[in-house]
């Protein structure tokens, strides 16, 4: 390519901008309400009730520490791409592409892992009305074909959906927990007959934060529709810490309606818990909310992570650190479309390979790796541009506790990993490992160097 | 590594700008098919090395009561209406997850964890001094 080419001028076609603080928070809260409905559980086989508890609230620390520096820098580095164009700004192109990878495949996984508990919810409902024996995949497949359909329109109608079904799903266990009689213990609720303690000590309560990050994971997500919001600054702050405390709440009122209904030992394997509580209450009602709800939860986290995948595969082609065919804004519906067709495959392949534990694993970890790097970014941010350096749409109070909690809590975290799925670990490290060497010695000849930092803040210090 | 000289910079001195190679098309799709052969084999590897949760169940040949298998006669009542009878909630119950540590297994994991960050933030390092230098132009 020569310098002396003269191109034909093109119009730039950028993302809408038009979302606002609901759609932030139908967007967080979408992709994690799902947690609640089911996967949250697991923490209780790992570590009984009482330990799944104490896990819910550590680990609802670490997502506290997550939404705070979320928050500062994202509403400072307002771009598609979320941590992965803040990586970008702030610790280098490598760790960039890494951040996106951890992006693109928890939430394609996630995507995934929602469709098939979609298609087996309708499974289990045709058997209770005497279909027996009907096939999941081609529901999961038309869930992910919906949604994917609905994300390559328009982000708004996207997210005002997910705002809409998420909202349905938060409501409904505030109306079990009422419905259960919080007031009246040992009527409908029985935690005396049902905690026995700690089953593994102290070593279970470890061990299940690893489930426990169920309860909030992808509320990070929020970072991903920075670039489409009418005011980043006020949206991503408000969406994202208003939806942090939405899931506290809603944890903490799930797990006390569940340790309450329902027998430990079957809770920790159960694949709906909530669904399962409403059953042995008796009541119709409950039933019907929860089966409701259930599935809007799968729907509106299904939603949300086609939304993010896209944005974070959209980001790095448009940098060319993937290939540039999927950095292409649709010029009516102004979606990354292309990225949204391309990850439809990629999800409906990972639907049908029976692999869940092993996508919901790689999913849990790629998370974690990306929370790791946050804490070691929140750092960086703050010494290569000291606070009054440049604007910053939100400035988190108590700089650096939250960033050394966070490290302290991620490297916690991995020991319960190492725990439960080591193996996966190594497996699934091997393969980041693996892809940063291709990428620093193949893929990053394709990259223009200059073009990675676009913000217009001064020169780094110490760079 | 290819560099073009430019005179546009905002400190008004030529500088050297890197110029990235193009790449086919037939050349973007062998690197998606990579990335997505990688994802697969991460995923897949865990299985052929038949890794497992840790968990194991105490089998017992006697048929179970829930008094044998430790409940109570309200978590009894729960299981019955969840459609269990003992039989079925047997292997459930007693299920069992064993937490040991091999130590040279966590160091190994351990290392591979940190030396993967400290080799990214070290090459990152790099490549953002690179990218710096051709935005802003060489250190003042």
């Amino acid at each position: 390519m020569s310098a002396q080419v003269i191109e034909a001028p093109k119009q730039h076609i950028s993302l809408k901008k038009v979302l606002s603080p609901i759609h932030i928070w139908g967007l967080g809260v979408g992709i994690v309400l799902v947690g609640e409905y089911m996967g949250w559980n697991f923490s209780v086989a790992k570590g009984g009730a009482l330990g799944s508890l104490i896990a819910c609230w550590v680990i609802g620390l670490l997502y506290t520490c997550v939404a705070m520096i979320d928050s500062e820098v994202t509403s400072t580095v307002a771009a598609a791409g979320g941590q992965y164009t803040q990586a970008k700004h702030i610790i280098g192109p490598l760790m960039a592409f890494n951040v996106a990878l951890y992006l693109v495949l928890a939430y394609t996984m996630l995507e995934a892992a929602d469709a098939t508990v979609f298609g087996d919810l309708l499974q289990e409902v045709a058997g209770n009305f005497g279909v027996a024996n009907l096939d999941p995949r081609p529901f999961a497949f038309l869930c992910i074909m919906f949604l994917a359909w609905l994300n390559y329109r328009g982000v708004f109608i996207t997210l005002t959906f997910n705002f809409v079904i998420t909202a349905f799903a938060f409501v409904a266990i505030i109306l079990v927990f009422f419905g259960v009689a919080p007031w009246s213990p040992g009527v409908v609720l029985h935690h005396a007959d049902l905690i026995h303690g700690l089953p593994y000590g102290w070593i279970g309560i470890i061990a299940a934060f690893q489930f426990g990050m169920w309860y909030y994971l992808g509320i990070e997500g929020t970072c991903q529709a920075a670039e489409e919001c009418r005011s980043a600054a006020r949206s991503i702050p408000l969406g994202t810490m208003s939806g942090m405390i939405t899931l506290v709440i809603a944890a903490s009122l799930t797990w006390y309606i569940c340790s309450g209904l329902l027998p430990w030992e079957y809770l920790g394997q159960a694949t709906t818990p909530l669904y399962d509580a409403a059953r042995v209450t008796n009541s119709t009602w409950m039933q019907v909310v929860m089966f409701v709800a259930t599935v809007f939860s799968n729907l509106a986290s299904a939603n949300g992570c086609i939304n993010d995948a896209s944005r974070a595969w959209f980001s790095l082609s448009r940098d060319r650190y993937m290939p540039p065919v999927f950095g292409a804004v649709h010029p009516r519906y102004r979606t990354p479309y292309r990225s949204v067709l391309f990850l439809i495959p990629i999800a409906v392949s990972f639907a049908f390979t029976n692999l869940l534990d092993q996508i919901i694993t790689f999913s849990i970890l790629s998370g974690l790796l990306g929370y790791t790097f946050m804490s070691i970014n929140m750092m960086r941010f703050r010494r290569l541009w000291p606070l009054g350096s440049i604007h910053r749409g939100y400035i988190h109070p108590f700089h650096p506790l939250p960033a050394v909690m966070l490290f302290l809590l991620c490297t916690t975290v991995y020991f319960a990993t190492y725990l439960g799925y080591g193996s996966q670990l190594l497996a699934i490290m091997a393969f980041f490992i693996i892809a940063s060497l291709w990428f620093s010695l193949h893929r990053y000849k394709f990259v223009k160097r200059g073009d990675q930092f676009t913000m217009p803040w001064p020169r780094p210090k110490g760079y | 590594m290819r560099l073009v000289p430019d005179r546009q910079h905002r400190g008004g001195m030529a500088k050297n700008h890197y110029v990235p190679k193009v790449q086919s098309g037939f050349g973007q799709f062998i690197d998606c098919v990579l990335i997505l052969v990688l994802v697969y084999a991460s995923l897949y590897a865990p299985l052929l090395m038949q890794a497992n949760s840790g968990s194991s169940a105490a089998s017992s040949s006697e048929k179970p009561t829930w008094q044998s298998l430790k409940q109570n006669s309200f978590e009894a009542g729960q299981w019955q209406k969840l459609g269990y009878t003992p039989e079925q909630a047997q292997p459930i119950i007693e299920t069992r997850f064993e937490y040991s540590i091999s130590w040279p297994v966590l160091g190994l994991t351990a290392a591979v964890i940190i030396g993967y960050y400290l080799f990214m933030l070290k090459v990152s390092d790099k490549e953002y001094r690179e990218v710096i230098r051709e935005k802003f132009g060489d250190r003042p």
